[in-house]
This record gives structure tokens, C-alpha cells and sequence, in this order.
């Protein structure tokens, strides 16, 4: 296939209006007679509220309403109403049902005033009292509580063989217990909507969302609207890395404020209350790895410990990462969760799979070590040339030519294999690696492409775009296949009225809306074609197929007679037609059942340690990737760079800590959560290894949104190992660990 | 955040005028710390003083070879100031140790020093603490308290001064001028930050009705070898969780003189005279580097979280010193990113 | 809001704040509006004026996305009053390009995919106006250093930091 645009380093489609201010996120859309909501939040992890006075507050000119459990209008009666597309099993927590608190800073009032500074001063007048209940908020606590939940959100547990025996066999055997802490998303853009009533009522609802229809579907149900009459628009979300797939409470009380006052509301949460829903959670995992001599695997043992809230089950893909990474015939695998008085866990970035794996990855590391074997080698002696957790092949899986030209890259061959033996002054060097893994999918997708006479193609799709490149990878598989410029296709997202697409997440964007996009511009070809074939003294009238013509300049040429060319124009007003317009849904081959999908990678860091204070940097970092077909190389690598921040944050500087006294998290904000900042990123690389995959979609795109982070944090975390001695199990790795 | 009314000072005597005739009212200059903290409630003025228009921006020499750093000169202007960097370049890596360019392009050396501190519970009121609300106890002693005091703590607070800036003034041994409607006065720096004893809602010395107008530097500024040494949990845009301040004088190999502060660990910038007078006359080895850190550390108290800066603590005095006696005098970056840079 | 006051309100007479006019140079425009003291700059731009471009990313200065130039000077708008601002130069990133013509740092941003969400775009871009006119900043360790008042969670740090070397080696201010 000839590619213009396909696989070319592409700059973002909407660069320019991301540097010049011009895009708009959900809080920046002007609306009729705006007012402002402001959340009072909870002090308390469990327990009720006795008595809350609103008097103070609402007393000042200016203050609209304050919605409480006590005031607020009657909503949808059942759990059910309230439940969204990424919602675990259980009953999904209601705003403002009643006067139990199940969580700190759980939202118990929304204040509404003609200005921002107006209810948040109110915010402040409104007195609570409490009836405060024992919470639980230890998961180390909880260990003997820990359940296996009737049903898992995503991924049941899938062991195989017989792993007791499999140790007692193992000549080598390696036990150890990894924790890492609960993590936010924290997303630049805090979490807002704004609902926009018009003067005729019409409603306009603007959040930040990874989708717009289950927002839309969320407050459809609650509040019985249609979804003509609840209207969701996303055109930019400033980072989401999973906060935005379920309807978080702002979209809530900003539509019950909207209905009930008749009046524009926006309600935008602190970097505070960013802290008050969804988050990575907390897990407890031990890892048993029996090997031969050799390095090679007899089995592997996961048990897992996760948090969740006391009203949902949530729990992710955590242990089977050590069923289907390695070849290994026993393979044992437990994953409970725990209650605790928080919110329930929310997917983020590579959710199980960045926590499953960094055990898994420090495990095989300690396992190098006490088989003597180099960590790259002990991976090839164990490399699965199928899934064999469901025994299946892979579509494709091009791990070794990571592992090689990763190596080859970092230097990995200067690695001195002892552990404390690299140094420059205090500095202790340290090189370690870790394999990385993530599912590929494709989901049902739909997707509208509309050609107009005067040659522009718009495509567009329900999707969302949280900085991941959406708008333009879709651009340029558009343009590519019509074979007309970029600058003539525009790609529409993030509004609810646009053909269905699922959440984006789980890296299957790139994939699922990918497809759509390429169908609705192949039908659109044919109908070109057939409007070309039916014209008078048509050259074009013996063609029967698209494979006979060739759509590349804005123009359809005979592929045996170049001379024999139209421009797209001309064939539509041959044809007579104005406007072509098709919908099609992608769905995904049935075929991809019989396969195992998955993208890869080798992550390879070097960290330099400050012998006497312990202080990590993270000098170098090249990660290589097996993700399928590269739609653009550019937003393709910024992707990745990203993910190897998170490792570092994850592996160095990430923890939600929570108070057991007050079972809160306490260091809620950007000054002592820390995350990232540029002194903290130097040397990073990325390489993409070629991989042909005619499965996975008609695209052969992988998706690359997870695949960066995983990984990323156990690289670290064993180069730490090496230059330090020292094995730290419990992240993040911060400076007095390592004293 | 409380409902307040505005005005902007134009002269010093209104300024204090003002400030004394209405109980709750505050100064405002660069605002980084005083509007974040109004904005989760922990500090609720009635009134705002905008003295940005008083003349107190001059950095400019003393008679006594010193220099008047200006209490409305921004900590940017200061660190980047030719005599500051050059007679004082301790104080200037210190600042840049700190915040952002963006705040310190706002904050002033005034407010620099009157920075409150960033123990959690102190910002977070669904929790106790006694310097916010006196008598409603320290959640931070059963709490986490990671980033806490080892030094100089009291049953009621653990709480630490947040400021780089203020760990150098220490070391150099800096006076704060200060203007009430008493007149003026002079404080000396370790006598301008207070530990927190029974009454931790007081920071410092400073009276209510006073203003600072200048920063006295003296003539010594230990620019032949200094350091400042920052540790934080991540390479640039964290409170330390120590840091160290020390400026050497030396004849040849022997210490002459020596200043050590500490930052991070206490509620004020932490000075031990016994054990910078154990250096002095004495040769710059690891051996009396030991000594000397083994002595500030001796009555260190270490709570859940924390042991670790004791330990943590000597190691970054050692390393201080030592870099102080190394140091060249090249010009260098103005920055300290990790413990591994080069002064 | 996250909490009650700490401090004794009913003391205070819950009052409002009188609104007064307030006149703020952005953009090389002056423009008048009626506003209490306790409207931050940030909140006067975007809520007051519309100019969106400018961010609130936490609104307690702790991670750069509201960042604007005061005088020249790179500053965080959520830290500052507007009424505190009245009469100073404020530019913004809406006051950045000259017509079509983008600044330079603009440009380079997009050309080294110095972004994802472009949420702390804005933020980032004007830090770096602020970092070309100090002049401090000779090596790349040192642009690091000077840009880590502005975080970006998709971690484009690399890029970012790329786009702003390229503007200095092409003569920084070449757009002024």
C-alpha cells in the first residue's frame, strides 16, 4: 500500500489551537447567565451527617441554592440508573442520596452563586456536624478481610497446571512480597462541566470526559432526559489517563443545579478534590517464581491484594500478566480486593497491568540473580512463542527484536552483571530492564465521512482526543485513504451527537475508531466509483472494483492507464452530487477470537544513586516497542516519552498517602504529590520495532496509550538494584528507602 | 477564601497606620503564600494591605561593607542581583534552590521569610493543628510525618519552616529591619524565627503592627566556600526535606570560622554554635565533619516518619562542608539540582 | 470548597466584598471590569475577560499552567490579585502570536509535538518567553531547571524542552 500520510511524523492537526489558547476544555465555554458551583466536601471518612447550616451561606445576595441530601430534588430510584460503561460490579455511589458519608472529602453540598469567589466564600460559611464512624482505611490491615469478588470487572484469573508441584521441582525458587501505594490521575485539567441552558431551554453540557455518550447516558438516566435533550460536547480534554471514563460527581450536581435553577452552571473541582474519586489502587502482591538451573521456569505464583470502596468491587487485570508473559506450565494466580471506607478505584493509565507487572518484572529480576543468568537472557530462556495462558498464537509478537535493538541501543553489554559495581565519584550506576505488555482490541465503532463538492472530506466520531493524537491520526487515515490533502479533511470528536464510539481507553482508539474511519472513506470511494461508472463515455465504466482504480491527489486514476484520471470534484459533479455522506460501523473479525493480541516492549533504564542520601536519577531510558503499525511517528513517540514519566513517577515519586487518622488522603495537592517535573526527566528513547499485523484490525495499529508506563517502573526499580544492592519492594523509592 | 477589603499603601506610616487599626488585616506584596493559604481557608483576612508600592525594592550597600537587601526586592532580583551573586553566593543558590521562576519573580524577600509552613494538616482544616487553631492538637504527631521536624519540636507542633532563602540568611547571620508604630528595630536573624514551645501559632518575632522594611547582609559573605545542599523528593520544585547552608572561612587547610544552617528539620532555620566552634581552628577532615554533624544531631528526635533525616541530616553536613572547602571559584550554575552537582 | 473556615466567620459578618472597577492592561488592551478584591488574575482573565488560554491547573502556584507575563516577567496569575495588577503590561498566551504569525515558541512547540493534552500549553509556552528574556539559562540542565515550575502530566518534557532549545540557538527573542 502506497502511504502518504500513514506512518509519516505528523504534527498534531490541532497544534495551533493548542498553542495559541484558542481550544476550549469543558470550563471555557461561554453560556447564557452563568453561575458557579462549588463543592463542599467531607471531613469525615465514615460516619453521617447530623446537621448541616446553610444559613449563613444562604443569606448572601448572590447565592442561588445550596444543594444538600436534605433539599435536593427527587432523582432516578435505582442504583442501576446511576451505573456507566467502566462502572465494577456494585452499586455505583449516588451525590447527595443521603447523609452517609462512605469516603472523605465525599461531595455533600454543591453551593451556587453568581460568581466563583462568591461560592466559594459560601462554600466556607456552611457548617456540618458529624456522626463519625470507625473507617478502615489500611489495605495492610486488611489482609485476612480480603476476598475474591463474585465477579471481576475485567479480567477473571486464569491458572493453569499444578504449581506446587512445579516448586518442589524448581532447583532455584525466589519468594518476595511488592507493594505500591494508591496513585492519582491528576490530570492538568481538573475535573469540570459546564451546562449550558440556552434561553428556549435547550440544554448543552460540556465535560471533561473520555466519552461524551456515557456521560450522556449517565445523566439521561438519572435525570430522565433524552439523549436529543442532553447534549454532550468534548472537544479537548486537558489529560484524563483514565479519570474521565467514568461520569465523575461534577457532571452530576452541574446538571441537577442547571434543572432545578433553570440557569447556566459550571462546577470545576479543586486540585483538592481531584483527590476525592477515582484512583490507581493500593496492592499487595506476592510473587514465587521456581526455575530450573538453566532459568527456566517450573512456576510462577501471583497472589494479589488489592483496595477497593465498601460499594463497588472494582478490580483489573493484575495477575494474568505472569500467565501469558512467560512460558512457564504452572501457573497460579489469586486476586482479591479489600474494602475500605475510600472511593472506588478508577482505572489508570495501563491500569492491573503497570501494577501486575512491575512484581512480576522485579520478581524475573531477582530470579536473574539467583540463577546467575544476565535479566535479558533469563527472559529469552522463558520467551512465549504463544499465549500460553489460553494457547493461542499471537498475531504477531516481535518481544525478541525489542529485547535486541533495545540492548543494542542502551549498551546493555557494558552492564557489569555485579550488583553495586558501577560507579563514577559517589555516584552508584545502575542498569536494569523489565518486558512490558498490553492487550490490543478492537471494539464496535462507528464513524460518518461527508465529501463535499468543493473536495473537503469531514470524518467524524464520538470519540475523544485526551492528548493522545486522536484528531489527527484519524485525519491522516482519512486522507490517506481518499488519497486527498490533509488540509482538506477535518476530524470531528467529542460530541455526543456523532456516530458511536466507545470510552477512550485501553489504548484501542487508534484501533477501533481507526477502522471506522478507514471503512467510511472505503464505502465513500465506491460510491465515487459508482457515480464515475454510471457518467456518460465513462473511461471509468469497466472497472469493477477499487482495486482497479487508485485515489491519491484528490483524484481517482485507472491503475492500468495512468493517463485516465478525475479529480474527486469533477466525479462528483459528474454524478450530480453535491454531498457524499456514509456511516458505517467497524466491527471487529471474527477471526481475532482465534488469536492472542498484544503489543510489547523492552524497557531499559540506568539510574545514577547518590551513595550517602539515597537520591535516584533516572539518567537514561530506552524503551522499545512492538506496538503494530506506527500511524505517526511523532504523537507516536510523544506517547511513550509520556509513559516512561509515569514510570519514573511510578517507580520514584507517586503516593497517595492516606491519613489513618482521619482516613484521608493528606498530601492532596501538586506541591506533596509529587509527579514528574522537567530537572527530573534527562535521557529518554524510544524505538519502534517494525511489526506487520494483518489481525488486529484492518489497520494493523496496536495502540500505544499504556504501553509506554508498562514496564517503565520495573526498569527502574532493578536499575536501582543493581547500582544500589539494595532491592526495594515497596514503591515508591524515595530517597530514606535507600539510606 | 474570606470576603476582604483592598487598599494600596503608598507610604510606610500608612502602611502601619492601616495594618494596626483594623485587627484582622494582613500585608500583601507577592501574595504566593498568603493568597494560596487564604484559598483553602487557613487564612481569612478582612483586610488587605498592597505595599508593593512602598520604596523598599533597592538592594544597596551598608556603610559596614554589608549589603540592605530591599523587603520588596523579588527573591529573583536578589539571587540574580551582581552583588549577591557575586559577595553572597550562598544566599543566591539558596533562593534558586527554591519555588519556581514564576514565584520567585513574585515573592519578596519579606515574605520569603514570613512563609508559613507546608506541614499537611497545618493546610488541610478537617484536620487538627495548633498553629492554625491554638489548642486543637498536632494530627502530625500520631499522623504521617514525613516531612516533620527532628529538631527543637514541642508536644504541640512538628511543623518546619518551608524557606531556602531563610537558611542561608541564618548561616550568614543576616538582620531583619523591621518598622511598628513603636519605631524601628533590628532583629537578629536567629532571633527572628521562633520554636514552637506552647504557642506554635507564632512563627516568629514579629509584632502585629510591624512591617519589614530591609535585610541587613554583613560584610562577610563566605563566598571563597560555601554550599548549599538541597535533598528533596524530586530534582527541582519540592520542600526539602533537608538542607544544608555552610560557609567556611579558611587559612589554608585549617577552618578559621565556620556557619552551618540547617533546613527542614526544625521550625526555624536550625543553628548549633557548639558545633561550628568544635571546626573552628581546626583542619577541614571528614573526621571533624563528623563531629561537627554528630553534634548538631545529637538531640535529634526522630517521630514515625522521619528517623530517617537524622541520619540523612549528618550525611548532608558532611557533604556540605566538604563541597565548601572544594569549591572553586568559577563561575558556576546558579543551581543545585541533586546532591551529585558540583558547587 | 474543601472545608469549613478555620477562622471564627460569624466574627466576620458574613459581607460581601464592594466591587469596584478595575482596569487591566492585556494584550496591549486595556479593559475595564467590575470586579471585588478576591478575584484572582487568573479568575479575572478567564471568567471575567474570557482569555481562556490562560490555565488553572491547581490554583495554588504548584504546577505552572496559569502562567503569564507581568511586566515582562513570567508570574502565576492564580497567585495574584487582579486588582493587585491594575496598570501593569499583562501578556498572555492569547497575546503571543502577531496575527497569523506565530511567536517562535509557538511554532517550535508544535513542530516538536511539545505537548499532549495541551492543557499546560499555554502555561509552558509563556514560561518560556519568560526564560528567553531572563537569560539565564546557558545549557540544557539549566532550561530543566527553569522550566520545573511548569508540570505536564502527559510528560512531554523532552519535547518541550527540545522546542525551547531551538528557539534559543535561532536567536531567542527573534520576535520581539
Amino acid at each position: 500500500m502506497s502511504t502518504e500520510y500513514i506512518g509519516k511524523p505528523t504534527s498534531r492537526v490541532d497544534g495551533r489551537d493548542k498553542v495559541t489558547g484558542k481550544a476550549q476544555y469543558a470550563a471555557e465555554f461561554e453560556a447564557l447567565n452563568l453561575t458557579y458551583g462549588v463543592v463542599v466536601s467531607s471531613t469525615i471518612a465514615k460516619g453521617r451527617i447530623k446537621a448541616m447550616d446553610i444559613s449563613a451561606a444562604l443569606q448572601l445576595p448572590g447565592v442561588l441554592q445550596i444543594f444538600t441530601h436534605d433539599n435536593r430534588p427527587g432523582l432516578a430510584w435505582f442504583d442501576k440508573s446511576y451505573q456507566d460503561e467502566d462502572s465494577p460490579p456494585g452499586a455505583p455511589f449516588r451525590p447527595l442520596y443521603d447523609e452517609k458519608i462512605l469516603f472523605s472529602q465525599q461531595p455533600i453540598a454543591l453551593v451556587v452563586a453568581s460568581t466563583f469567589e462568591l461560592a466559594r466564600y459560601a462554600a466556607s460559611l456552611v457548617k456540618v456536624t458529624y456522626e463519625t464512624e470507625p473507617h478502615v482505611t489500611d489495605l495492610n490491615q486488611l489482609r485476612q478481610d480480603a476476598y475474591t469478588p463474585s465477579k471481576y470487572k475485567s479480567a477473571e484469573p486464569t491458572p493453569r497446571g499444578d504449581a506446587e508441584t512445579g516448586l518442589a521441582q524448581a532447583a532455584i525458587k525466589i519468594e518476595a512480597e511488592y507493594n505500591h501505594p494508591s496513585e492519582h490521575h491528576n490530570p492538568m485539567e481538573m475535573h469540570a462541566t459546564t451546562v449550558a441552558v440556552a434561553e428556549d431551554g435547550t440544554l448543552t453540557i460540556y465535560d471533561k470526559t473520555q466519552s461524551v455518550l456515557n456521560s450522556q447516558k449517565y445523566i439521561s438516566k438519572i435525570f430522565g432526559l433524552s439523549t436529543k435533550e442532553a447534549r454532550v460536547i468534548s472537544p479537548f480534554v486537558g489529560g484524563a489517563f483514565g479519570s474521565g471514563l467514568r461520569p465523575q460527581y461534577q457532571l452530576f450536581l452541574a446538571m441537577m443545579a442547571a434543572l432545578q435553577l433553570k440557569r447556566s452552571v459550571k462546577v470545576v473541582l479543586t486540585r483538592q478534590q481531584m483527590f476525592s474519586f477515582g484512583h490507581r489502587p493500593a496492592t499487595i502482591q506476592k510473587l514465587v517464581l521456581g526455575a530450573q538451573a538453566n532459568g527456566a521456569l517450573e512456576a510462577v505464583v501471583h497472589e494479589a491484594i488489592a483496595e477497593t470502596s465498601q460499594f463497588e468491587d472494582y478490580s483489573e487485570n493484575l495477575v494474568n500478566w505472569s500467565a501469558m508473559l512467560y512460558k512457564c506450565e504452572n501457573v497460579q494466580l489469586t486476586h482479591k480486593i479489600a474494602k475500605m471506607d475510600v472511593y472506588t478505584p478508577l482505572d489508570m493509565r495501563a491500569p492491573g497491568g503497570v501494577s501486575g507487572m512491575f512484581a512480576l518484572e522485579c520478581a524475573m529480576d531477582e530470579l536473574a540473580y539467583a540463577t546467575k543468568l544476565d535479566p535479558l537472557e533469563l527472559r529469552l530462556v522463558n520467551y512465549a512463542d504463544k499465549d500460553y495462558s489460553e494457547d493461542k498464537p499471537f498475531s504477531s509478537k516481535e518481544l525478541r527484536q525489542c529485547y535486541q535493538q533495545g540492548a543494542e541501543k542502551f549498551g546493555w553489554n557494558k552492564r557489569n552483571p555485579k550488583p553495586r559495581s558501577m560507579r563514577e565519584g559517589k555516584e552508584l550506576i545502575g542498569m536494569g530492564l523489565a518486558t512490558g505488555a498490553w492487550e490490543v482490541k478492537q471494539k464496535e465503532a462507528s464513524a460518518k465521512a461527508t465529501l463535499s463538492v468543493d473536495g473537503t472530506l469531514q470524518v467524524s466520531s464520538a470519540t475523544a482526543d485526551i492528548g493522545t493524537g486522536t484528531y489527527t491520526i484519524m485525519t491522516q487515515i482519512a486522507a490517506e485513504t481518499l488519497g486527498l490533502p490533509m488540509e482538506q479533511v477535518t476530524f470531528k470528536l467529542g460530541d455526543s451527537t456523532l456516530p458511536e464510539a466507545p470510552l477512550q481507553g485501553g489504548s484501542w482508539t487508534a484501533a477501533t475508531v481507526g477502522s471506522a474511519v478507514k471503512q467510511a472513506c472505503e464505502a465513500l470511494k465506491e460510491k465515487i466509483l459508482a457515480g464515475l461508472r454510471s457518467a456518460k463515455d465513462s473511461p471509468f465504466e469497466p472497472v469493477q472494483t477499487l482495486e482497479d482504480v487508485v485515489f491519491t491527489d484528490g483524484r481517482v486514476f485507472l491503475k492500468n492507464n495512468s493517463e485516465q484520471s478525475v479529480s474527486i470534484t469533477e466525479a462528483m459533479r459528474l454524478a450530480g452530487e453535491n454531498v457524499l455522506e456514509v456511516t458505517i460501523t467497524a466491527k471487529p473479525k471474527k477471526n481475532q477470537q482465534e488469536y492472542a493480541m498484544f503489543s510489547h516492549s523492552a524497557v531499559f533504564a540506568e539510574v545514577r544513586v547518590d551513595e550517602d542520601f539515597g537520591t535516584v536519577r533516572v539518567s537514561r531510558v530506552v524503551s522499545a516497542i512492538a506496538g503494530g503499525r506506527v500511524i505517526n511517528p511523532k504523537t507516536a513517540r510523544s506517547q511513550v516519552l509520556g509513559g516512561i514519566v509515569w514510570g519514573i513517577g511510578m517507580a520514584l515519586e507517586e503516593e497517595s498517602v492516606i491519613d489513618q487518622q482521619y482516613g484521608r488522603f493528606i498530601n492532596h495537592d501538586l506541591a506533596e504529590y509529587h509527579v514528574p517535573v522537567s530537572a527530573d526527566v534527562h535521557d529518554l528513547e524510544v524505538i519502534f520495532v517494525e511489526e506487520h499485523d494483518d489481525i488486529v484490525n484492518p489497520i494493523g495499529a496496536k495502540g500505544l496509550g499504556e504501553i509506554g508506563i508498562v514496564g517503565a517502573a520495573a526498569a527502574i526499580v532493578n536499575a536501582v538494584y543493581h547500582a544500589t544492592g539494595k532491592r526495594i519492594r515497596n514503591l515508591p523509592i524515595t530517597l530514606d528507602k535507600l539510606l | 477564601m474570606n470576603s476582604f477589603t483592598y487598599t494600596r499603601a503608598t507610604t510606610l506610616e500608612t502602611a502601619v497606620q492601616d495594618k494596626a487599626s483594623a485587627e484582622l488585616a494582613k500585608f500583601i506584596a507577592g501574595g504566593t503564600n498568603l493568597t494560596d493559604l487564604m484559598k483553602v481557608n487557613v487564612e481569612g483576612p478582612n483586610h488587605l494591605i498592597d505595599i508593593r508600592q512602598l520604596a523598599l525594592k533597592d538592594i544597596t550597600d551598608n556603610a559596614d561593607g554589608g549589603l540592605r537587601l530591599g523587603a520588596l526586592a523579588t527573591n529573583a532580583d536578589t539571587a540574580y542581583h551582581e552583588q549577591v551573586a557575586k559577595r553572597y553566593p550562598l544566599l543566591a543558590k539558596a533562593i534558586l534552590a527554591g519555588a519556581s521562576a514564576q514565584l520567585r519573580n513574585m515573592a519578596t524577600n519579606g515574605g520569603n521569610i514570613l512563609q508559613r509552613t507546608r506541614c499537611y494538616y497545618f493546610y488541610d482544616t478537617a484536620t487538627a493543628c495548633n498553629k492554625r487553631e491554638p489548642g486543637s492538637g498536632c494530627a502530625a504527631l500520631s499522623g504521617f510525618n514525613r516531612i516533620h521536624a527532628i529538631l527543637g519540636a514541642s508536644e504541640h507542633c512538628i511543623a518546619v519552616h518551608p524557606s531556602d532563602m531563610a537558611i542561608a540568611l541564618a548561616a550568614l547571620e543576616a538582620n531583619v529591619n523591621v518598622t511598628g508604630q513603636q519605631g524601628n528595630r533590628t532583629i537578629p536573624f536567629s532571633d527572628f524565627h521562633r520554636l514552637p514551645g506552647d504557642a506554635p501559632h507564632l512563627d516568629n518575632t514579629l509584632q502585629p503592627d510591624e512591617i519589614i522594611t530591609s535585610i541587613d547582609l554583613p560584610a562577610k559573605g563566605f563566598a571563597q566556600h560555601h554550599a548549599y545542599l538541597k535533598l528533596r523528593d524530586r530534582e527541582s520544585y519540592a520542600f526539602a526535606l533537608v538542607s544544608v547552608a555552610a560557609g567556611l572561612e579558611m587559612d589554608g587547610d585549617t577552618i578559621t570560622e565556620a556557619r552551618i544552617a540547617l533546613g527542614g528539620v526544625a521550625h526555624k532555620p536550625w543553628r548549633n554554635r557548639e558545633a561550628e566552634d568544635l571546626l573552628t581552628g581546626k583542619s577541614a577532615t571528614e573526621e571533624n565533619f563528623k563531629l561537627a554533624a554528630a553534634e548538631i544531631m545529637r538531640e535529634a528526635k526522630g517521630y514515625e516518619h522521619n528517623s530517617f533525616k537524622i541520619e540523612l541530616g549528618k550525611r548532608a553536613i558532611m557533604r556540605a562542608l566538604e563541597q565548601a572547602v572544594k569549591m572553586s571559584n568559577k563561575p558556576d550554575s546558579h543551581f543545585h539540582r541533586t546532591s551529585t552537582e558540583p558547587v | 470548597m474543601q472545608n469549613q473556615a478555620a477562622f471564627e466567620i460569624s466574627a466576620l459578618q458574613p459581607a460581601l466584598p464592594p466591587q469596584q472597577a478595575v482596569t487591566l492592561k492585556v494584550n496591549g488592551q486595556e479593559k475595564t471590569i467590575k470586579l471585588a478584591p478576591w478575584v484572582s488574575l487568573l479568575d479575572a482573565l478567564r471568567e471575567y475577560l474570557q482569555l481562556t488560554g490562560t490555565k488553572k491547573g491547581c490554583d495554588h502556584g504548584q504546577c505552572g499552567a496559569c502562567t503569564v507575563l507581568v511586566n515582562g516577567k513570567r508570574i502565576n496569575s492564580c497567585l495574584t490579585l487582579a486588582i493587585m495588577e491594575e496598570g501593569n503590561e499583562i501578556i498572555t498566551i492569547e497575546g503571543l502570536a502577531k496575527g497569523d504569525e506565530l511567536h517562535p515558541l509557538q511554532t517550535a512547540f508544535i513542530e516538536h509535538d511539545a505537548y499532549q493534552c495541551g492543557y499546560c500549553t499555554p502555561g509552558q509556552i509563556c514560561s518560556a518567553v519568560g526564560l528567553l528574556a531572563e537569560g539565564k539559562a546557558k545549557t540544557t540542565a539549566d532550561i530543566k531547571e527553569l522550566m520545573s515550575g511548569n508540570i505536564c502530566r502527559c510528560g512531554a518534557y523532552t519535547n518541550i524542552v527540545s522546542a525551547i532549545e531551538e528557539v534559543i540557538q535561532k536567536g531567542g527573542q527573534a520576535h520581539e
